[in-house]
């Protein structure tokens, strides 16, 4: 891409490349229900996973039930217990972060960010949903199975999960789990091959790959690396789908359950666990490059300061994205692959601590000398730091193999990563609704339902997750429907257990709230107009708000700076446009991006 | 305001929760006090690292909140600021690496007079195998296992004839002595976890895998699976008794052997097994 500065006159040479007629939408159905306009799909993704979410949300209501009054519910057996954690993992992990993330805000964010039309693939774009919405129901339908939804934990972990003693093993949970993750990842591929695509072929004129928002960079990295990452889930998912249903051996050993011996023979369980986690590992950075590239975003424009370090950023989320390869086996440590890989996989994974580092220090001296305005983004942004850096700490335990050892499969782990990669990246997602819902619908959400919704969900979401590393630390197992009282513990849980689980309650009735803010603000929000946060990237610069098909009426935008001129020397206001023409006002801080070609 | 306020809680909530805290690691009653140093080291490291990048947050928070008229500076980035950052992180994270890395080294460095003593999981009971006078193991394999040999022991191994053979009961270990833990499974994962002992290892059908380590307290411990091997994991428990040098022996005694235990039986099961058997020698 050539990089375009203003001519000495202030003109800019027109495009050659002539712009590409859509495909428009002449009736109801095609407008709303089979769109291909990248913002319809990104609500349609967004609404599908924040529905199965719900469902992931109550399902995490149960087992806290369970975890911090046991014995009090008949129903919860330990068989629903395992059916309970399990679909509440996948749920979250899959069918919500990423399709929210990637599906939701990728297909919202990227033409409007880069200043395209739509994306480049609009057709396979709208199959990417439909498929997508097909592996949730397939997955919904688990549910109603005989035999309830698997209850195998998230990580699907061969030779059980396929076996009789656990729930969905014999019957068609697991089944149904498979076809659900390989038809997720068919979908997902098409999505995600658009976006990889336009970032990289759809940029509006003057948009060099240093200009774009560190938004665009986290979610394109993400999703580069989604495509390496899945194939990897999506052959394990298949070969499972083998073992299970043609009785090949790829992940079963010899064994014999419950006094019989069953015909598999030669297979290796812990082949699957190198592919689960190959995926698994990337997975967790494809959830949180996009959250870090969104919350820098937040800060920047609500701290009305350029973030700090911009190349430092990009290159700290490439540097991620790539050593995120070569770390998955610090989920396995004890999984009796052979010990000397402990050496290499718990160097490579404190390695990535500083990069890691980097970004937080930077987000934190963003703040510093800003000029912040402590929105409802900014609170939440504020809110992901905390709980990022905390996660990011007890991170340095588990990935140092030996101090891992005596914390592994304790709820140690169970709190950090619902601290890393629950709460820090929903934060950033609670944040990114705030700050984009205005350019979605044109209406401001309400702010005191936003405050309200805050309060509760940062300070309760670490009063769950702060205090069940604890639990950890004493020793109890997690997937325990009930751990008693048993002699090593220095202290009874059950009193911190049921404290957690009344802090989950009320943090789950305070997404009630949000959502209805949702709808209320829908009709009875105060007007956004087009810029209302006066931010500087592209998409608060469209025409209309909502921004129509097509996003930008007659001409497309020519940009001419870098995401991040806030608060320039000598500017009449306290930001400029990427797309506004006038010549920079200091040359004393020269944009990073413009001093360098492209 | 009450962000600030809330960022401040929770640093000095967190320590508080930290220091009275009456939920912390059981006492140790294993050689493994490294990995519990290495633990403690990491809780400073990471405790100071918490609580100074919260704090800072909060003072910018306080200090650089809009006020009527105020601009932010603009500077877009400071290459010393940011190398020294990044410096002081690599060496931070260096100083856990590199304890950490050493103390792994001793994990997986079996002793040699450690002796071998076999754990043998399955859907949801904890069996035992310890070698006999001749001091080994005899060969097994889960095509062997069967109602009257429910450890796959291979009848055809004379090693394996005075292997002690504990079924569904309790494991007597010796004070002060290096044991390998070799761990089987007949059925699908589990894990091997006395949270005492500090070290743990997966069971995996199909393969030995191992830990090592020195009791060093008698007593009675709990023995937890810790990996998700189906409905009965949260109850698949038993116990470990570490035995003073004295009562050991005379508890070994009592146990049967293998051979002892298929006897009555040897020609019933022989026939069943021997031509796969004869076909591995």
């Amino acid at each position: 891409m050539v990089d375009v500065t203003p001519q000495s006159d202030g003109t800019v040479p027109p495009a050659e490349v002539p712009d590409v007629e859509l495909y428009h939408p002449r009736s109801w159905w095609t407008t709303y229900v089979f769109s291909q306009d990248a913002k319809v799909i990104a609500i349609q993704y967004s609404g599908t996973a924040i529905a199965i979410g719900l469902v992931a949300l109550v399902l995490s209501w149960l087992m806290r039930l369970q975890l911090g009054f046991p014995g009090t519910f008949d129903f919860i057996t330990p068989e629903a217990y395992y059916q309970f954690i399990t679909m509440h993992g996948m749920i979250m992990v899959i069918y919500l972060l990423t399709a929210l993330f990637l599906g939701g805000f990728g297909n919202y964010l990227i033409p409007l960010m880069v200043g395209a039309r739509d994306m480049v693939f609009p057709y396979v774009n709208m199959l990417s949903y439909w498929i997508y919405l097909v592996a949730v129901l397939v997955l919904v339908v688990s549910f109603f199975a005989p035999g309830g939804p698997t209850g195998a934990g998230w990580t699907l972990y061969p030779p059980q999960a396929i076996l009789g003693g656990t729930p969905g093993g014999q019957s068609w949970g697991i089944i149904l789990m498979l076809v659900s993750l390989i038809l997720f990842i068919i979908g997902f591929t098409m999505g995600g091959l658009n976006y990889v695509v336009t970032v990289l072929q759809g940029r509006a004129r003057g948009m060099t790959l240093m200009r774009m928002p560190l938004t665009i960079w986290g979610i394109f990295t993400a999703t580069v690396m989604a495509l390496l990452a899945f194939p990897a889930l999506f052959v394990a998912c298949v070969m499972m789908l083998f073992d299970r249903v043609l009785g090949t051996s790829f992940f079963m050993p010899a064994l014999v359950e419950m006094g019989e011996q069953l015909s598999y023979g030669g297979g290796s369980p812990i082949l699957f666990q190198h592919l689960f986690w190959f995926f698994g590992h990337p997975e967790v950075y494809i959830v949180a490059l996009p959250a870090f590239g969104i919350v820098s975003d937040l800060i920047s424009t609500h701290a009305r300061k350029n973030i700090f370090g911009y190349r430092m950023m990009v290159w700290a989320i490439v540097i991620i994205g790539a050593l995120s390869f070569v770390v998955w086996a610090h989920h396995m440590y004890v999984s009796g692959m052979h010990p000397w890989f402990g050496f290499f996989f718990a160097t490579t994974t404190l390695i990535i601590a500083v990069p890691t580092a980097i970004k937080v220090y930077n987000w934190v001296l963003t703040l510093w000398r800003g000029d912040i305005h402590l929105t409802l983004p900014m609170l939440f942004a504020l809110a992901f730091i905390v709980t990022f850096v905390n996660g990011g700490l007890t991170g340095l335990f588990l990935g140092n193999v030996v101090v891992d050892v005596p914390l592994s499969d304790t709820m140690f782990v169970v709190a950090h990563f619902h601290m890393v990669m629950g709460v820090a990246p929903i934060m950033v997602i609670f944040g990114a609704i705030y700050h984009w819902y205005p350019k979605i619908t044109g209406k401001m959400l309400n702010e005191a339902m936003g405050q309200f919704h805050f309060w509760i969900t940062f300070l309760g979401a670490y009063a769950i997750f702060f205090p069940m590393h604890y639990v950890g630390l004493v020793g109890v197992p997690r997937r325990y429907p009930e751990i008693g009282e048993p002699a090593f513990m220095t202290a009874p849980v059950d009193n911190l257990n049921a404290f957690i689980t009344i802090a989950a309650l009320v943090v789950g009735f305070a997404q009630m709230v949000f959502l209805f803010n949702l709808f209320w603000s829908l009709r009875f929000g105060r007007d956004a107009g087009g810029n209302p946060w006066r931010a500087t990237t592209l998409e608060w610069q469209t025409p209309t708000t909502p921004p129509p098909h097509g996003n930008w009426g007659d001409k497309l935008p020519v940009v001419y700076r870098w995401a991040y001129d806030y608060s320039v020397p000598g500017a009449p206001e306290d930001f400029i446009a990427q797309n506004d023409p006038r010549p920079q006002h200091s040359a004393a801080h020269p944009d990073p991006s413009a001093a360098r070609p492209a | 305001m009450a962000i600030v306020l809330a960022l401040v809680l929770v640093v000095v909530g967190s320590i508080v929760f930290h220091m009275l805290s009456p939920w912390w690691w059981t006492p140790i009653a294993s050689n493994w006090s490294y990995i519990d140093h290495t633990l403690v080291i990491t809780f400073w490291i990471t405790g100071v690292v918490f609580a100074a990048v919260v704090l800072f947050m909060a003072y910018c928070v306080y200090r650089f909140r809009h006020k009527e008229g105020a601009k932010a500076a603009y500077e877009p980035e400071s290459k010393r600021l940011e190398t020294w950052l990044t410096v002081v992180t690599a060496v931070g994270v260096a100083a856990m690496l590199a304890p950490g890395l050493y103390v792994w080294g001793q994990f997986v460095t079996v002793p040699k007079d450690a002796t071998e003593v076999e754990v043998v999981a399955q859907q949801w009971q904890w069996n035992y195998r310890l070698p006999g006078e001749d001091g080994r193991l005899g060969k097994t394999d889960n095509r062997l296992v069967s109602f009257e040999n429910p450890l796959g022991i291979d009848p055809d191994d004379p090693a394996g004839q005075d292997d002690v053979v504990l079924e569904a009961a309790d494991l007597h270990l010796p004070i002060g002595k290096p044991v390998k833990m070799m761990l089987r499974s007949i059925d699908v994962l589990h894990d091997f976890y006395v949270p005492e002992f500090r070290a743990k290892m997966d069971m995996v059908p199909g393969m030995v895998t191992y830990f090592w380590f020195t009791p060093t307290k008698t007593g009675t411990f709990e023995v937890l699976c810790a990996e998700l091997c189906g409905v009965g994991h949260g109850f698949m428990r038993g116990y470990v008794m570490i035995d003073t040098e004295e009562n050991y022996p005379s508890w070994l005694e009592e146990q049967p052997t293998f051979a002892e235990l298929s006897a009555p039986r040897q020609v019933g099961s022989a026939e069943t097994v021997e031509p796969e058997g004869a076909g591995a020698q």
